[in-house]
């Protein structure tokens, strides 16, 4: 119990997605103009790596890895399918996100609708991918990947909310021309990922 | 993100370096660059910039998938349902994208290791879905084929830029060769430059100084 406050703790704030690795730095950027919008898709982001880690980790551990298919038949003792991890992985993240899709307009629909084009779009975030591939290079039981996947998905939601408060104040500032927009906002993605990194070395 | 779908509709067949052609591969330089002005890419482009080496492997490799997958997908594009288009451009990138990391693998394996989930990471790299959807699916295969590669070179110079400062400043040394210690200076690495804070600094900056040359104004 205290490893997985552990992990979870270690996913929102030392290895946040964004400022420790940059990963699902493109939506980040683009949709982090309005608080409202940036939480909608913060959520999104937080369901789906909170499904598709620990179904890749099933995948990985029962299919792809050497050996790993000797509950099959013991002949495939030497089989080793992992070269196999990235179409395997990515086939998941974009069958995974149409279904969410499907359930959330379902049962719903409210939420569809805040959502919008976001929801279909993280099949190609990279913090999604990238979150099963630290994942399966990383020695966790299926308990801990799951902890894992909702854990950086908190992280991330949480920096492109404070994100989208800092933009929003931005508003009123007085910017260089050839600053404003892009330019000014990675300098605070910056000093932002340099404030995070006070959690550093920081453990339970 | 705007400006960057470039209409090119082609009438007759022209010769190679005409024109518009020159300028598919010159525009990502500069006016339409992926990472500067299309917003395309940018994680892997802060990740791996730590040294110049895999910088340069990574912008190599993301060249050749963008070129590759683009003129697979250009000349797919008619047969292509448009409902299921994502997947089976997700399919080809990921195709592409396994071999090139099985030959860096088998060839380049300490810059390899280096890179690590990066590599895999170009599959969702946005470069490359973006210049699919904005570009290879409405143009026939040559064009597409020199719009992959303007778009990697265009993403390979930032990476370079980026690079070279975060490893002069953070390490005192170019492609690992210690310029500060050939001169017979002393230099102290700057640790800040090697974190992530230092490059999305680096970008920042890197960005202003574009824009004050090309003019390019961004309201909000």
């Amino acid at each position: 119990m205290e490893n997985l406050v552990s992990i979870g703790i270690r996913s929102i704030f030392v290895d946040n997605m964004i400022f420790a690795y940059f990963l699902g730095m493109c939506s980040y950027l683009a949709v982090s103009k309005k608080v409202k919008t940036a939480f909608g898709l913060g959520l999104a982001v937080v369901f789906v790596l909170g499904v598709t880690i620990p179904i890749n980790w099933l995948i990985q551990n029962y299919i792809l890895n050497q050996g790993a298919l000797t509950w099959v038949s013991a002949d495939f003792a030497s089989v080793d399918l992992s070269f196999l991890q990235f179409i395997v992985f990515i086939a998941v993240i974009a069958a995974m996100v149409q279904l969410t899709e499907m359930a959330v307009e379902k049962f719903s629909p409210a939420l569809y609708g805040s959502l919008g084009i976001f929801l279909p779009l993280i099949a190609v975030n990279c913090a999604i991918l990238g979150g099963s591939l630290f994942m399966v290079g990383r020695p966790y039981n299926l308990g801990e990947a799951t902890v894992y996947g909702l854990g950086s998905g908190i992280g991330w939601l949480l920096a492109i909310v404070a994100l989208a408060g800092v933009r929003e104040k931005m508003k009123y500032s007085n910017v260089p021309g050839p600053l404003r927009g892009l330019g000014i906002t990675f300098i605070l993605v910056g000093l932002m990922s340099l404030g995070f990194l006070s959690f550093l070395g920081f453990s339970i | 993100m705007s400006a960057a779908v470039a209409e090119v509709v082609e009438k007759k067949s022209e010769p190679l370096f005409s024109k518009k052609n020159r300028k598919l591969i010159s525009n990502p330089l500069d006016i339409d660059n992926p990472i500067t002005v299309q917003v395309l890419g940018v994680c892997s482009a802060l990740a791996v910039t730590t040294q110049m080496k895999p910088a340069l492997v990574m912008s190599v490799a993301l060249m050749v998938v963008t070129a590759s997958s683009n003129v697979i997908i250009s000349i797919m594009r008619n047969t292509i349902p448009s409902r299921i288009r994502i997947i089976v451009q997700l399919a080809v990138v990921a195709t592409w994208v396994i071999m090139v990391d099985q030959l860096l693998k088998a060839y380049v394996y300490d810059v390899w290791k280096q890179l690590s989930v990066f590599v895999g990471l170009i599959i969702t790299n946005c470069i490359v879905m973006g210049r699919l959807e904005a570009f290879a699916m409405g143009n026939k295969p040559g064009p597409s084929l020199l719009d992959g590669i303007g778009n990697g070179l265009g993403y390979g110079l930032i990476l370079l830029i980026v690079g070279f400062f975060r490893e002069l400043l953070g390490g005192g040394s170019i492609f690992g060769f210690k310029v500060f210690e050939a001169m017979g200076l002393h230099y102290t690495g700057n640790g800040l430059m090697l974190l992530p804070a230092g490059a999305c600094v680096i970008v920042g900056i890197v960005i202003w100084v574009q824009r004050s040359i090309n003019g390019h104004r961004e309201t909000h």
